[in-house]
Formats: C-alpha cells, structure tokens, sequence
C-alpha cells in the first residue's frame, strides 16, 4: 500500500502531530480486500471475565428447552418473524408455537450452532461465515431478525437464572448476541 | 398496533405484582442500561451512575412511576404520556433508538424478578405495551 503523501504535517506544530496520528489510524485500519481476516477496529473483543461467566453459564444451559423457548418466543413476540416458518404446521396462538415440535427441534438446532459461537469468541466472523452466507443466499432472512432472537435469547436466559443473571452479566451476553448478529450478517451482499 | 383487552389485562396483573418494588425495578433496568449498552451514558454527564447511585435511585423511581403511570392509564395512553412527550421533544430530545435499549431493559429485569409469571404471552404483551410507550413519547420529535 502506497505512502500517503498528506499535508506536511510539521510545519502545523501540535495540530500536525495529532493530524500524523489520524492518518496513521486511519491507514492501520484500512483494508481493501474484504475476503482477508477481520478488520481489527470491528472484532468484538471479550475480556477473559466475559469469556468465564459465558462458559460458565452455558454449561448450565438445557439446550434442548431453551432453543424451543427462544424461537418460540420470537415468533410469539414478533409474529412476522413467522414469515419464514409457513411449513411448520400451526402456529396459531402463543401455546401452539410454545408446544410446536418443529419449533422446539428448529429452535435447539439454532442454539447448537450458537454454542459453536462460544467455542469460537475471538472470531465469531469466520465461525459464522458459511451460515452467514447461507441466510443471505438461500434463506433471505433479513439480519434485523438476528438482533432480534439474540434480545429474546438474553431475556429466556434471564428468566432462567433469574437474579445470577446480574447487570454485569447481562452485559456480556449482550456482547455475544451482538457479535454473532454481526458475524451472521458479515456475508451478506 | 393497539393492546387488546386481554393484553392489557395481562400487562395490569404483572406490573401488580411488582408495583411495591418498583423503584427498584426502574433503577435496575437503568443499571442494565448503562452496563450493556454504554453509549446511552451519554445523556447522564451529570450524574453519578454507579450501582447503588442516590441519582440513580432517583431516576430509576421517575422511570418506574411514568411506567405506573402508563399501566394505570392503557386506555388513554396518549394524554396520560403527554407531559413526558413534551419533556422528551423540546428538551430531553434522547434519541429514540434508545427506547427500545431500554425496554429491552426493562422486560430483562422482569424477566429476573417474576421468572415465573413471565411467560411468551407475557413477554409478548410487555414487549408492545413498552413498544407503544415508545412511540407516543417520541412522536412528536418532529
């Protein structure tokens, strides 16, 4: 990558100094090739606190109910979600989506894959690059939706550890829902 | 989008279960706010935003009553929320993508509180009353 030839910066005194530090910022974090690993002013950065509750919690975490309680709850709370589901027989009411078996099994292969993020912190954009590909290409699911069922996630988690689920460790899991919306809509074009 | 009359029935009985606490449930929805969501410090400079705060409390109190207020008044949303939509217009003006921030927020600490009654019925309800509440106060921004 070429030289950038700016201004001659020391001739401007302080200013030129904090100019010549934006530049190089601006250089550093400068990628052309988008297939390349991540840029490093968009990873999500987990400190080793946040990476210990998450693990920690998801050990604890019944995967088979909760994905059902997740997915349900998404298309309870949010009927236009179910747009995507027209094959999953009814889902007429709150207690036919909550008690739908192609929900629960859907909603426990979702969270599987989102276990699969957890192993995979440091770099949830290639953890998630097939499948990113795959929801923009085949499924056409509008990203807005990933923000969506990562909220309702965070909310069935609360419900379920009830006051360990303090402030703190609500913000980390926020981070993680966060980062796997990114890294699913990373692909899309 | 307007409440049903069993919504508003379901909306009614969870608030009453937690009415008596809640100033605290206010001030824990802010807390939430602040740690998850960094950014929404931004319209607190003033204030000492620590957990435990005396600013805090007494924020997290006039949220939880405007709150009161709203679930008291569902069939008059509008003129009930008047005042605070005048307030957040022509003064407070906080952006208002920082109302579902806090609604999620707020649906998180019930979610802690009353596990039990919290069901996808009663997310459901909660999540378009808070939606609602939402789009009243920010209407007339412009």
């Amino acid at each position: 990558m070429k030289e950038n030839k700016g201004p001659d910066h020391q001739q401007w005194g302080i200013k030129g100094q904090a100019l010549k530090q934006q530049h190089k910022a601006a250089s550093d974090t400068f990628v052309i090739d988008h297939q390349q690993a991540p840029r490093r002013d968009t990873m999500v950065h987990f400190t080793p606190e946040e990476k210990c509750i998450i693990s920690k919690q998801w050990g604890q975490v019944n995967i088979d109910e909760t994905g059902g309680e997740a997915l349900g709850r998404l298309l309870v709370v949010y009927p236009w979600t179910q747009r995507f589901f027209d094959n999953f027989g009814n889902l007429s009411s709150s207690s036919a989506i909550m008690g739908n078996p192609k929900v629960k099994a859907h909603g426990k292969k979702v969270l599987t894959s989102f276990g699969d993020a957890i192993k995979n912190m440091d770099n949830l954009k290639g953890a998630f690059a097939k499948l990113s590909e795959l929801h923009c290409d085949k499924l056409h699911v509008d990203p807005e939706n990933f923000k969506l069922l990562g909220n309702v996630l965070v909310i069935v988690l609360a419900k379920y550890f009830g006051k360990e689920f303090t402030p703190q460790v609500q913000s980390a899991w926020q981070k993680l829902v966060a980062g796997v919306a990114t890294a699913l809509a990373h692909k899309y074009h | 989008m307007s409440l049903t009359k069993s919504e508003r029935t379901i909306i009614m009985s969870l608030w009453d279960k937690v009415s008596s606490q809640s100033e605290a449930i206010g001030t824990e929805a802010l807390e939430r706010l602040f740690l998850s969501f960094p950014q929404t410090k931004t319209y607190f400079p003033h204030f000492d935003l620590h957990a435990g705060s005396a600013q805090l409390r007494t924020h997290g109190a006039k949220v939880a009553a405007a709150l009161g207020d709203a679930v008291k008044n569902m069939d008059n949303l509008d003129s009930a929320l008047s005042p605070l939509r005048d307030l957040l217009a022509y003064k407070l003006r906080i952006d208002p993508v920082n109302f579902r921030l806090l609604s999620h927020c707020l649906l998180v600490t019930l979610a802690v509180h009353l596990p039990a009654d919290f069901t996808a019925e009663t997310h459901a309800a909660w999540d378009k009353f808070l939606c609602q509440v939402s789009a009243i106060l920010t209407e007339k921004y412009r």
